[in-house]
């Protein structure tokens, strides 16, 4: 578990990373908290012949209100998020509950937010909640930067829009109103592991029902997905135990998991039923 | 002074904790060469070639070798002498024209560093034409090379008369279990680090566990003298029974050493060692009871199936052995009966790993004993008391023999303990809240399983006690220290015999220069062999220093006590030499002198052909999401008698260590393979060990009701008693909580499994009643 011979560099600055990258073409991969960069290197499942260490970039590092929407700098750490209050309302408290899902402690403290969307593994908290919130994704490459959708972010596993000359710089999430409630539950065999799947739910009750809701699952494919089908049975209507099962069963229907030694594609998809029921039911009593 | 018994601090922390440790991975030597193995990727197959050319040319590569350029090294023997016929499946330390498992050595290099070394392990080309592969060791068993079955051997005991108790029972009741393949995986993985010496000595550091028998081993292997070979022991980061064993890998830095003349390091990694260290359990029973009208077991008749893996490694059939002899456990059981197939696959070989066999053997007889009790419709607890070895039948023998010796319970009192363990759990309280708790809709249940364990294993052990004239001790002995603890008991029971206090004791292990016969560390043997060698060695040290004191005080020998490390007038304290004292005057003439042997200095050694039978029961409250198949342990009770503890401090953390891995087995812990015999757990993402937020606390009831009439101290071993009824006293509680009796009947116990049960679409395999 020695990785293969790479050559490394720690620019100090955006504009010098994406020169590098630029530089290099396929063959640099970004360093951030290396949290699955690393582990994978020592496994040689991953031979960047350049490391670009953007830790020494403090520029990356920041968590800013704008307007109506929630500006994460990529080298954010996770621990960062897991304080409620680093983000307002009922979005900070979202985010601080998907943080504490993220690996161990050693883990939050080193891994970044950025790092952990631009690896795209599909049982990702930070994943899933980006397609969750419709997060933007900010690329920045050396003609400019652009901006992502988080559902055309993701394609597969471990594979993003991100060009080789991109760098992933920024993630833009909308600030949810006070009156929003989520839900948050994962289902996996060891506190820390990666989820078999996780779902992810938001919804605003108003006086016609529940508007704008959203539902976000992890661990059933490729990438993370939006239950669409569960948000059609959800949006109008009044929270529900009944509501809930229906909103949970078109969620299951709307995905073909992928089953490996954990659980089989028909486990997940039960998973899926039961853990989108429970998100509801927490998100509805959540105070 | 009283030192037995006594929680002391541990005489080993201290270098550990501060950065001190030895262990293999830091011991380097100058101009040492790194080794890496080159792992078979396939299962099965014939080897075409092995093209080494691009390896060869890496710079920094001193010799790449194949299976040709070790042709002549014989294969790993088994410790166990005389086994002839299962020869045809050891292992061989470079396979030899076929490869039989994926990680299985197939070529070795040597390099400089350790990258360059990984490189070149990578660029090495191994063609393999497949062959038909076996992954199921209940399977109709096939060709292992031509001429031998995969079945290597069946291995039967019986006694009593099986065919007329079933024959004429009230009822017959049968289940089919199987316990999954997991190992013992420590913290530090394996390491060698082998150099000659100016003086012509081969020496190997990181050996654990058996050091004097591997020495013997490579020496053969090598065809080299045995005086020539020093096996040196540091710091060892767990064992489990994995650890230690004779592997390819310590063969092959020993022979590079030689030939290379140059150092040779190899530090396993993680990767390598989930498919390359001694897999175990893995085994399947088919078991059914005898019962009579009053309830009363009559009869077992068993038959298991044990994937033993690609090879036969050192341990020979010494864990289906283990598990025929000690499947009866603490019952009666009039008549016996069992036959154990060992069938080799296309997987990891396997090997002993903490509780061997009773692991196994526990969790197929306490699932009968439910299945038992579910039939006759009473409480599990009412079926285990009717069918216990009453405490006026110790010892108890049975014509069984195992590991050499005869088996015979010792000592031991099977309905106090479980008394003991129903009053400490208020048991009927309990089960009252957890029915209050399921009527209210929660699948929550409580289990319990029994359990003896054997330990103390002989034939011997021995221990020299030395002490210098400034009063220091020394004490010297073949066991060696998987880092349970050895200095710190060992000396304890030293002090205790010398009246001087643990730290001012060192404790010598696991050096082969050292002493000339050590057996080791397995089978739970060291405190009970070592330390009663110890003992025993302190008593002929204090018989020498009161002969001197008898000289110098002009005192017999009656009218002397040994009290505080000082050897003193009965009657007249302030009349004494202290030890060192003694030994100063032990100086060659002068001991000359009183005509005695220089140096105050004893050695005793402790022999015995039977080995002692701590016992126990585990209980389990569990919870399940029988949406999910979730499991969480919400309590967990060891009560373990281990005859008299040392170091209850010790005894306790051998139980909740030996806990986690139970737990481990039961819930988590699972070497999958694909249809193509590839591992798919071979990384800590897929091989799920539990952690500490997986482990629950671990409520221990140490006692010492029983100890062994076998040894002047009493003591039991006490290194595996916590893991051994750990997935029975699970699969109960799961049970219980689901009410639903012969729910689980397969480790470990996964969600989806469990899921499958809760919503009957799993195939009823292990329920089926006998015909």
């Amino acid at each position: 578990m020695k990785p293969p011979r790479f050559e490394y560099r720690a620019p100090s600055d955006v504009e010098e990373v994406v020169g590098i990258l630029t530089e290099v073409g396929d063959e640099g991969k970004v360093l951030a908290g290396g949290q699955s960069l690393v582990p994978s290197m020592n496994f040689r499942l991953a031979r960047p012949g350049l490391l670009v260490d953007i830790n020494g970039v403090k520029a990356l590092d920041y968590i800013q209100r704008s307007g109506d929407r929630i500006l994460i700098g990529t080298l954010t750490r996770h621990s960062c998020l897991e304080n409620a209050a680093a983000v307002p309302g009922p979005l900070g408290r979202l985010l601080a509950t998907a943080a504490h899902h993220v690996g161990h402690m050693p883990i939050r403290v080193r891994g970044t937010f950025g790092g952990s969307v631009a690896h795209a593994d599909p049982a990702a908290e930070w994943c899933m909640v980006s397609v969750l919130l419709d997060a933007e994704i900010i690329a920045v490459g050396s003609r400019g930067r652009r901006t992502i959708p988080a559902e055309d972010f993701f394609r597969t596993v471990f594979t993003t829009a991100l060009e080789p000359y991109e760098l992933l710089s920024e993630v833009i999430l909308p600030v949810l109103p006070d009156s929003a409630r989520f839900g948050f539950v994962e289902f996996s065999r060891r506190a820390g592991d990666f989820a078999i799947v996780a779902s992810s739910v938001v919804i605003d009750v108003g006086s016609n029902g529940i508007i704008n809701p959203r539902v976000a699952l992890a661990g059933v494919g490729g990438t993370p997905v939006r239950a669409r089908s569960a948000e059609a049975v959800l949006a109008g209507s009044a929270p529900s135990a009944e509501l809930f099962r229906a909103a949970a069963d078109a969620a299951a229907g709307d995905v073909e998991p992928m089953g490996d030694i954990h659980g089989s594609s028909e486990y997940r998809r039960h998973l899926v039923r039961v853990l989108t029921r429970r998100a509801l039911e927490r998100a509805a009593s959540e105070a | 002074m009283t030192l037995i018994g006594q929680s002391v601090r541990r005489l080993e922390d201290r270098p550990l904790l501060t950065g001190e440790g030895r262990y293999a991975g830091d011991i380097n030597l100058p101009g040492q060469l790194h080794m890496r193995l080159v792992r078979s990727p396939v299962a099965h197959g014939r080897i075409l070639d092995v093209d080494i050319l691009e390896a060869v040319d890496l710079e920094g590569v001193v010799a790449v070798w194949t299976g040709a350029d070790v042709s002549a090294i014989p294969p790993i023997d088994f410790r166990q002498e005389g086994l002839t016929d299962l020869y045809p499946y050891r292992q061989p330390i470079l396979a030899q024209d076929v490869v039989r498992y994926v990680g299985e050595p197939v070529a070795v290099v040597f390099a400089n560093d350790p990258y360059t070394a990984e490189d070149a392990a990578e660029a090495v080309f191994v063609d393999v034409d497949d062959l038909p592969l076996t992954l199921d060791a209940t399977a109709a068993p096939g060709s292992f090379d031509g001429t031998h079955s995969t079945e290597a051997a069946v291995v039967r005991t019986t006694y009593g008369s099986v065919d007329e108790s079933f024959t004429a029972a009230d009822k017959i009741v049968s289940v089919e279990v199987t316990v999954g393949r997991h190992t013992g995986v420590p913290m530090e993985t394996r390491g060698a680090l082998a150099t000659v010496e100016p003086s012509g000595s081969l020496v190997m550091y990181g050996a654990a566990k058996v050091p004097h028998y591997n020495r013997k081993a490579i020496a053969a292997m090598l065809g080299i003298d045995t005086d020539k070979v020093i096996l040196r022991e540091g710091h060892v980061g767990g064992g489990f029974g994995v650890r230690g064993e004779l592997y390819p890998e310590d063969v092959l830095v020993c022979l590079a050493a030689l030939r290379l003349r140059r150092s040779v390091k190899w530090i396993e990694d993680r990767k390598e060692h989930l498919v390359a260290t001694n897999h175990s359990r893995d085994q399947h029973h088919r078991i059914s009871a005898a019962v009579d009208p009053d309830g009363f077991i009559t009869a077992i008749r068993d038959e298991f199936w044990v994937d033993q893996g690609a090879y036969i490694r050192t341990h020979a059939a010494t864990v289906p052995n283990l598990t025929m002899a000690m499947l009866p456990g603490p019952y009666l059981f009039p008549s016996y009966e069992t036959t154990g197939h060992i069938r080799l696959t296309n997987k990891t070989p396997a090997g002993t790993y903490r509780a061997p066999g009773r692991y196994e053997a526990t969790f197929a007889r306490e699932r009968l004993l439910d299945a038992v009790a579910h039939e006759l419709g009473e409480s599990p607890i009412e079926t285990r008391r009717r069918n216990f070895i009453p405490k006026d039948q110790m010892p108890f023998s049975r014509p069984i023999r195992a590991l050499g010796t005869v088996i015979e319970y010792d000592s031991g009192d099977y309905a106090g303990i479980l008394d003991r363990l129903l009053e400490h759990v208020d048991h009927d309280a309990l089960a009252a809240e957890l029915a209050h708790r399921r009527r209210g809709g929660e699948a929550v249940g409580l289990g319990i399983a029994f359990f003896v364990e054997k330990s103390g294993l002989g034939p011997y052990e021995g221990a020299r006690i030395q002490v210098d004239t400034e009063g220091a001790v020394r004490v010297v002995t073949g066991a060696a220290s998987v880092g349970q603890g050895v200095e710190t008991t060992i000396a304890q029971i030293c002090g205790d015999g010398l009246g001087i206090p643990h730290d001012r004791i060192a404790v010598v292990h696991g050096q082969t220069d050292a002493i000339d016969h050590g057996l080791g560390a397995f089978a739970s043997r060291v405190t009970v062999m070592t330390g009663t060698a110890t003992y025993l060695a302190t008593q002929e040290l204090e018989k020498k220093a009161k002969a001197v004191a008898t000289h110098v005080l002009e005192v017999a020998p009656e009218d002397l006590r040994l009290v505080e490390g000082r050897v003193e007038v009965a009657g007249a304290p302030d009349r004494a030499l202290t030890l060192g004292e003694i030994a100063a005057r032990l100086e060659p003439l002068s001991a000359s002198g009183m005509g005695l042997e220089p140096e105050l200095a004893a050695e005793s050694w402790f022999t015995t052909d039977h080995m002692t039978y701590p016992y126990g029961v585990h209980a389990a409250v569990v919870s399940v999401d029988k949406e999910t198949g979730g499991v969480v342990i919400e309590r967990f009770v060891v009560a373990y008698d281990v005859g008299r503890a040392v170091n209850p401090m010790l005894v306790e953390g051998q139980i909740v260590g030996g806990a986690a891995q139970g737990l481990g087995g039961a819930l988590l812990e699972e070497f999958v393979y694909s249809q193509d015999g590839q591992p798919l757990a071979t990384s800590f993402m897929d091989y799920l060990l539990p952690t500490a937020t997986e482990m629950v606390a671990i409520d221990v009831l140490l006692l010492e009701d029983a100890p062994s009439p076998l040894n002047p101290l009493g003591v039991k071993g006490a290194g595996e008693g916590g893991t051994t009824a750990f997935g029975a006293a699970i699969a109960a509680a799961v049970d219980d909580a689901l009410q639903k009796p012969r729910a689980i009947f397969r480790l470990p116990i996964t969600p989806e499994r469990l899921r499958q049960i809760i919503h009957g679409d799993y195939p009823e395999e292990g329920a089926a009643p006998c015909k």
